[in-house]
């Protein structure tokens, strides 16, 4: 395991710029999750990382020895494709072997096999070890493939999306299994998603890419309760925050410039008042929980409220904010 | 209907419908496998039956033409014939009952030895070249590949004969006129264009994640290519090989332009074969079936192979 140190790394393709003066420190057996929508450049710096493309400017060091130049087998990285990537002509143990059986390894037989075996026990795909690779649902494809990146022990495991076409409860259980068995083996892990919930359980560190740049990076805790934008307060939460106008709601403190309050649940007490500034829209019961959909004005809201709480739609109630987020004309944090 | 049947189709054909497009098929059949049959037959006549009219649908089955394929042969009194001993073999027995000998062994075999050698040869050249310069094409940027692609796949917009007399003084300069060599690099030149663009299809579907796989696991990208590329193209590289091998095993007015002796390869050889009084048919008819073995062998050995390659595209997805 090593660190992965970025500085400055930009990548065009043609005119479109898809990764952007990327500044990034992973420190040895740091988890990082990369997260961003669709295009926010996040698959490229992976690959950008794997030596799978050349970066336009920049420089990337593992373990501080500089990639420049350096072909991905000398990289001494694993990668897990989002599209799986099995090798469809090769058995699931044949699969697993591949990474060991590499011209630039070259482990003896017994111990490929004591080490497939071992990494097949542990994303449990050992009862199918001799079916062909394209014979597998799934779930079992992509534990197949993080297998193929856990059998070796590279400076770092690069992952793309690995859960994201699984189903909700499959997901759920690798993610645990994947953070239990990092925190295991003490790897260094960077990993992209779109997914705030697979960001926020399993990583020590989140940066947020935005249009090809890191907007910020920091622990979980801390991208979420302290965002430096409208861009990152708007990529955690769940239901998303809300932007208001600063004068929209009472209880709040604008610093000078501010132009837009962003409030969470936790930034907006309710309660039942006949002459309330808001009414309720609508209420989604999600069983432990329920989503108050409401209108103040020509705003609409969304915020969690307790189940018991005895609201119906149509009813008045009054909003008060309390230490909400702040945001300039820019977009950027003021507090 | 079971759910594997309806991924395939729609709706199950009928059985009239079914019964329809078989005998449409049967029909197809019969009539492609006429030609072949009648040559079959006129190669088992003998030299009378094969150019009797009407047409002989029964007559006594005869090794003549075999015979007279593998041999040459002269004319002898019957008096120098009935001193000679016993006859041995069939051929022998069956010269001697035409007043003749038999001379010594008739080009044939070397003949159909250089097509198999020519074919073959040039047939794996232009495979093996293909698939490299279809994955540089499918994987690489390429300045200018796709004026290149077209460059490449107008060498085959005119028929042979519209180059063969520049090629024939070309190959007289190089001294490749009448070489196996020269006649495989020619083969190899025509069948490449074919090769390129059918095997880049086949590599373009090939997702390039599995290369980038194999290349951070470990390998370079030329290990990668054979370990992982490779395998994966195989049911493309067989039908490839099936076309170009067709190509090159038939071609015929190239051969006879540009060889004429040592190199001489079947196609133009067999319709030389001339036997006393005219053109011996049954021997012609014998070194044309012969002649089909060896692409139908192949064939055979490649149709799984072939039979997916043809629908590859389709059902691939």
């Amino acid at each position: 395991m090593a660190d992965v140190t970025l500085k400055g790394v930009s990548k065009s393709f043609g005119d479109k710029r898809a990764v952007e003066g990327v500044d990034l420190h992973i420190k040895d057996g740091e988890f990082v999750v990369l997260l961003g929508p669709t295009g926010a450049g996040k698959t490229t710096t992976l690959r950008l990382i794997a030596g799978l493309e050349k970066p336009d400017a920049g420089t990337i060091s593992i373990g501080g020895r500089p990639m420049e130049g350096l072909a991905p087998a000398g990289r001494d990285v694993a990668f897990v494709f989002q599209q799986y990537s099995l090798y469809p002509h090769l058995t699931v143990y044949e699969n697993l072997a591949f990474p060991l059986r590499s011209p630039a390894r070259r482990m003896d037989a017994a111990a490929v096999d004591a080490r497939v075996r071992q990494v097949a026990k542990m994303v449990r795909i050992d009862h199918k070890l001799e079916n062909r690779s394209t014979r597998l649902s799934g779930g079992e494809m992509q534990r197949v493939a993080i297998g193929r990146a856990l059998v070796r022990r590279p400076a770092i495991y690069l992952m793309d999306e690995p859960l994201s076409s699984l189903d909700a409860k499959l997901r759920g259980e690798l993610r645990l299994e994947l953070k239990r068995i990092q925190k295991e083996l003490g790897a260094t892990l960077l990993y992209v998603t779109h997914d705030q919930i697979e960001a926020m359980t399993m990583a020590d560190r989140i940066g947020i890419l935005a249009e090809g740049r890191l907007v910020q990076i920091g622990t979980p805790r801390e991208i979420y309760a302290d965002p430096a934008n409208l861009h990152v307060a708007a990529r955690l939460g769940q239901p998303h925050i809300n932007i208001v106008p600063v004068d929209l709601l009472p209880g709040a403190t604008p610093p000078r410039g501010a132009t837009a309050i962003g409030a969470r649940t936790e930034h907006i007490a309710i309660a039942a008042s006949e002459g309330g500034n808001a009414r309720v829209d609508w209420i989604e019961h999600l069983g432990d929980q329920n989503h108050l959909h409401i209108r103040v004005g020509a705003h609409k809201l969304v915020t969690l409220a307790d189940p018991d709480m005895p609201v119906n739609p149509g009813d008045r109630i009054d909003l008060t904010l309390k230490n909400p987020l702040y945001f300039g004309q820019d977009g950027q944090r003021l507090v | 209907m079971s759910a594997a049947n309806s991924a395939h189709s729609v709706v199950e054909p009928g059985a009239a419908s079914k019964r329809i497009a078989a005998t449409l098929v049967i029909l197809y059949a019969v009539i492609t496998l006429v030609p072949l049959v009648w040559i079959f037959l006129t190669s088992i006549k003998s030299p009378p039956d094969s150019i009797s009219y009407p047409p002989k649908i029964l007559f006594t089955p005869s090794l003549e033409g075999y015979c007279n394929l593998f041999t040459t042969r002269t004319r002898q009194t019957p008096e120098y014939i009935a001193a000679l001993p016993e006859p041995d073999g069939i051929c022998d027995a069956v010269t001697r009952k035409r007043n003749m000998v038999i001379a010594g062994p008739s080009n044939f075999l070397p003949r159909f030895a250089n097509s198999l050698i020519i074919a073959f040869g040039s047939t794996f050249l232009a495979v093996g070249l293909g698939t490299l310069a279809a994955y540089g094409f499918s994987r690489f940027k390429v300045p200018l590949a796709d004026d290149l692609l077209f460059f490449i796949l107008s060498t085959r917009m005119m028929p042979p004969i519209a180059v063969a007399i520049p090629i024939y003084l070309m190959y007289r300069q190089l001294g490749l006129s009448d070489t196996a060599i020269g006649m495989m690099l020619l083969y190899t030149a025509v069948n490449v264009s074919l090769a390129v663009w059918l095997l880049k299809g086949f590599i373009d579907e090939i997702p390039r994640e599995y290369e980038e796989a194999a290349m951070i696991d470990g390998y370079s990208r030329l290990q990668a290519f054979r370990k992982v590329v490779l395998p994966q193209a195989t049911t493309g590289i067989a039908a490839t090989a099936i076309f170009c091998l067709i190509f090159a095993w038939n071609e015929y007015a190239f051969a006879s332009l540009l060889t004429s002796g040592s190199a001489q390869t079947a196609p133009p050889f067999i319709p030389t074969i001339i036997g006393e009084g005219g053109q011996d048919w049954p021997a012609v008819a014998a070194g044309t079936t012969i002649f089909l073995v060896p692409i139908l062998v192949f064939t055979i050995l490649l149709r799984k192979q072939l039979l997916r390659g043809i629908t590859f595209g389709a059902v691939r997805k």
